[in-house]
């Protein structure tokens, strides 16, 4: 499915959290390595939610849920309304408190630790910036808190407000500010107290398409510089995607994936995970033929086409999802002797890409996403235009058919 | 001819609203004896009003109960407020229908209830009885007031302040009462108000041993005409337009 | 914040506004009813044995005159109100939103105004040799002064003076929220001003009418201090009969049954209310 040499042993970083072993997880602790030598110097835990299961009017919200943050990263709980991201972080934060499990900081439990006391500061929704202060007062309002002299509250305001580029805004009220200056004296607000761990509730929800985009390469460029822990929540893909060391996809309080936002897009664990990051075209395979070491030949459509093994067992006969993304579909004429054939009854200038739906013939519906060719400025396609649909071999992503109730397998490999 | 429509007929509704008031204040000023001619310009009524030793104590006694009634009726009114935006709790309904029904009922009902209480329970008129039947009647206002406040309320903000390191007192003393301020503020005037405007309950609740304004103004109105009264009504206009602009400019500044 | 009233803070504030209304509001009412249905007692108020002697007493031929010559008033004074209010509330919700606010301040300041001083200045406006009189004299319009003042009419004017403002404020505030898309989708649907006005604006200002009518009517009945400054003898309001039974005849019984009368009709004008807000899916107060 990439367009990238991939490397067999990648596959595996798509990790399994619910460890079933009361002692020792040894398989998830091996299954956890290739992801720490991909992120690069090792990290250490900081944040370890073991566990944590939470109930709202005999409706599950988290299923103990396992989950460590490490230092300094930027993670990102994503998911749809629902899901239990908002809830999680929430308890991080000391607003909600699970009915079982534990949430600990270090060595240091903070279970039952009221919000004001754990070292960890939130940005909220909506900023919830205190509308009877000025701005200064807002960011101080931590500060005075922890009885800090004077003079190192003015001293480091300042500083937390020159960082976010709002200076010459500290005599102003919340509501003399734009949406997106609000959002900054929010996020200086909460690091001014130099919180080991930043929570941010979907902090960009309310802001504009272009300014979310801005305050996106800006929250990266402050949690570059600050070196704190960002955990992130939002129900918003490509920003989950484009932002995160570490993604969690979480459904019904369950952890459906976690790894890198290229693990996510690239090699979903599960079919939810497929679809709600990103759009993707699901194909009918059947195994034809598995004797060869690392390659299995897979029926679609009629096409023998050749895949790498997948990392679950396969057998002659069984049916798979081929999963494709719009872009690696290869659409080629009519004539063309590789490919199936149907036409298009869908097209979509984006710009960039050129977007379209074909139909095969026997009924699919496949979602194609074409770069403008430079030699070409004119390609396009007419409605109803006979085309053949293809790919490249190793650019597509297998997954065992599922049951359509929710899974309780959360990685390709548990 | 739909825009100059309108406009004529809320003028016209305007000036005949103010026609009564300006008749007041420029009567107030008239030194003729019998009030419905002009005799020239006169201090004379606002002298009589202040020579009055009695219409002075009223004015006093008025001006106190209406700021105790008021004050009091805002600490209630605002924690009942608080109770009802917060908690869950059995009968909430009935107590916020019952302050509903405290509100929408005519005075007088209200009126002849309490004077059969304090009767019956041997209760002496005077201040206390008027305190208690104020703070009755201003209570839902207020609680009112309040409500809308809180309705309004960012439930993120105690939060905000507990993430920042407020524990709970700090945070209402930093956060939420600053905030819900100028509900309690107009809480507060509006309670002022009506115990300072009321007759209906106070006539049946008040002692020979407290004598207040609206009271006095009755007796002196009930027959013939008494120039003292255009004076004191002006004086009374002044102080609530004083009042008035008062709480506008201090919501306005809090809201910079 | 849900600790911020810990368990102690609840229960005493809890305890506090229930007892106050327990004790200030119930209690009261309920001896209200039961003092109804006593027998009259001139030493002690009311005394036993318990009878329905009050409430026969209500259809006494002359008292009925009364109630039924003060609900006319009443009716009256509500039906000037809305006649006043309805189109002075629609103008008001078409005048720019920054003057409206001024418009409001203006209509509430002479609320904040005593009322019995106001009362008071329209006896001045009113009286036989008074200034309104006096105008219409010096203009050759009539010979001789008209009898305006302790008439039906002036308890009205009186009435309509004071509670005006309870009647335009719901009223705007129905009009207020009033979509303007409402009223084009209707147009555009191809009903005209007359059909547009009876089906849609009336319907979604209904519950304003009745909020109106019912801060309006109520007080019509008890604001008993209009009639003495404006009405004389013979225009006496409910509000009049109750508190000459309570003050001056110490009929106990007799008031609190006019009272309890009194509180049924609210009763009614309170369920006719919530019945119309329900129509048009807002929630019921």
């Amino acid at each position: 499915m990439s367009r990238f040499v991939q490397r067999p042993d990648e596959a595996c970083a798509g990790l399994s959290e619910k460890t079933d072993s009361p002692l020792f997880d040894w398989v998830g602790f091996w299954k956890n390595r290739p992801l720490f030598l991909w992120a690069g110097p090792m990290k250490q835990t900081l944040l370890f939610l073991s566990n944590l299961t939470k109930e709202f009017d005999g409706k599950k919200v988290l299923d103990s849920l396992n989950l460590e943050i490490l230092d300094g990263e930027f993670i990102t709980l994503l998911g749809p309304s629902g899901c239990g991201k908002t809830t999680l972080l929430r308890m991080m934060a000391g607003f909600e408190h699970p009915d079982e499990g534990t949430i600990a900081l270090g060595s240091r439990d903070l279970t039952h630790t009221p919000p004001e006391h754990r070292p960890l500061n939130t940005v909220f929704q909506h900023y919830a910036l205190f509308p009877h202060m000025s701005v200064f007062d807002n960011v101080a309002y931590g500060l005075k808190m922890e009885k800090r002299p004077k003079e190192e509250i003015r001293q480091r305001v300042e500083e937390a407000l020159a960082m976010v580029q709002l200076e010459d805004f500290s005599r102003r009220k919340p509501h003399q500010l734009s949406g997106g200056q609000q959002q900054r004296v929010a996020i200086a607000r909460a690091v001014v107290k130099r919180p080991k761990v930043l929570l941010l509730d979907e902090p960009l929800s309310a802001l504009d398409y272009k300014l979310r985009r801005t305050m996106q390469v800006e929250l990266k460029r402050l949690q570059r510089e600050l070196g704190i822990t960002f955990v992130f929540v939002t129900h918003d893909q490509e920003e989950a995607l484009s932002m995160s060391d570490r993604v969690v996809v979480l459904k019904d309080g369950l952890i459906q994936q976690l790894g890198t936002p290229r693990e996510v897009y690239e090699r979903p664990a599960n079919l939810f995970t497929a679809r709600f990051v990103g759009e993707t075209n699901f194909f009918p395979g059947r195994v034809e033929q598995a004797h060869e070491e690392d390659t299995i030949i897979v029926d679609v459509f009629g096409l023998k086409r050749t895949f790498r093994k997948p990392d679950f067992p396969v057998t002659v006969g069984q049916s798979l999802h081929v999963l494709l993304r719009p872009e690696d579909i290869r659409v080629l004429a009519p004539g063309d002797d590789e490919g199936v054939a149907g036409k298009v009854v869908e097209r979509n200038y984006k710009g960039s890409t050129l977007d379209s739906v074909i139909h095969l013939e026997d009924g699919t519906e496949v979602l194609a996403s074409e770069f403008f060719d430079e030699d070409d400025p004119t390609f396009d396609y007419r409605l109803g235009e006979p085309v053949k649909v293809s790919w490249v071999d190793g650019w597509e992503w297998l997954l065992p058919t599922e049951p359509e109730t929710p899974s309780e397998e959360a990685g390709t490999d548990a | 001819m739909s825009r100059w429509l309108p406009r004529t007929y809320l003028t016209l509704i305007y000036l005949l609203l103010y026609v009564p008031i300006v008749v007041l204040v420029v009567f107030s000023f008239n030194d003729s004896r019998t009030g419905y001619e002009w005799g020239g310009l006169s201090l004379r009524w606002y002298d009589a009003l202040f020579n009055n030793r009695a219409m002075v104590q009223a004015m006093w006694n008025s001006l106190w109960l209406a700021l105790s009634a008021a004050t009091v009726s805002t600490l209630i009114g605002a924690l009942t407020a608080l109770a009802l935006h917060r908690y869950r709790f059995r009968g909430k309904n009935v107590l916020n229908g019952m302050l509903f029904v405290v509100m929408m009922s005519p005075e007088i009902v209200l009126a002849i209830s309490l004077l059969a209480l304090f009767l019956l329970v041997g209760f002496q008129l005077g201040y206390v009885s008027l305190l208690l039947a104020h703070v009755t009647f201003c209570l839902p206002f207020v609680v009112i007031t309040v409500m809308a406040r809180l309705s309004g309320f960012d439930e993120r903000l105690p939060e905000a302040a507990r993430d920042l390191g407020a524990n709970d007192f700090t945070m209402t003393r930093t956060v939420l009462i600053p905030v819900i301020m100028p509900a309690l503020l107009a809480g507060w005037l509006l309670g002022f108000t009506l115990s300072l405007d009321d007759v209906v309950v106070s006539t049946f609740v008040s002692g020979p041993s407290y004598e207040i304004l609206p009271l006095r103004i009755y007796s002196m109105v009930r027959v013939g005409l008494k120039p003292e009264v255009n004076a004191l009504g002006t004086l009374l206009l002044v102080f609530s337009l004083v009042m008035l602009m008062l709480s506008q400019w201090i919501l306005l500044r809090s809201k910079r | 914040m849900r600790s911020l009233m810990q368990q102690p803070f609840r229960t005493a504030v809890l305890v506090l506004v229930w007892g106050w209304l327990l004790f200030l509001v119930l209690a009261p009412n309920l001896l209200v009813v039961g003092a109804s249905v006593m027998t009259r007692d001139p030493a002690s108020f009311i005394s036993l044995p318990v009878t329905l002697d009050a409430y026969r007493q209500l259809l006494n031929p002359l008292y009925l005159d009364v109630f039924l010559h003060s609900l006319y008033m009443a009716a009256m004074t509500t039906l000037v109100c809305l006649l006043i209010g309805y189109p002075f509330a629609w103008s008001l919700s078409k005048v720019a939103k920054r003057h409206q606010v001024l418009l409001i301040f203006l209509l509430i300041v002479p609320f904040w105004t005593n009322s019995l001083v106001r009362t008071y200045a329209l006896k001045l406006i009113l009286a036989t040799n008074g200034l309104l009189n006096n105008a219409l004299l010096s203009m050759g319009l009539i010979d001789e002064p008209m009898q305006l003042l302790y008439t039906e009419g002036a308890v009205v004017i009186g009435l309509v003076y004071l509670l005006l403002p309870f009647m335009i404020l719901p009223l705007y505030s129905v009009f207020d929220d009033l979509r303007e898309d409402y009223l084009r989708a209707s147009h555009d649907l191809g009903a005209g001003r007359f059909s547009t006005f009876i089906h849609v604006i009336v319907p979604l200002t209904l519950p304003g009418v009745l909020a109106g009518i019912m801060l309006v009517l109520l007080p019509a009945m008890g604001l008993f201090f209009v009639p003495d400054i404006l009405g004389g003898s013979r225009n006496l309001l409910v509000g009049n009969v109750i508190k000459n039974q309570f003050l001056d005849a110490r009929n106990w019984p007799f008031g609190a049954a006019a009272s309890i009368m009194l509180t049924l009709a609210m009763a009614f004008l309170m369920f006719a209310h919530r019945l119309s807000k329900r129509r048009i899916g807002e929630e019921g107060v």
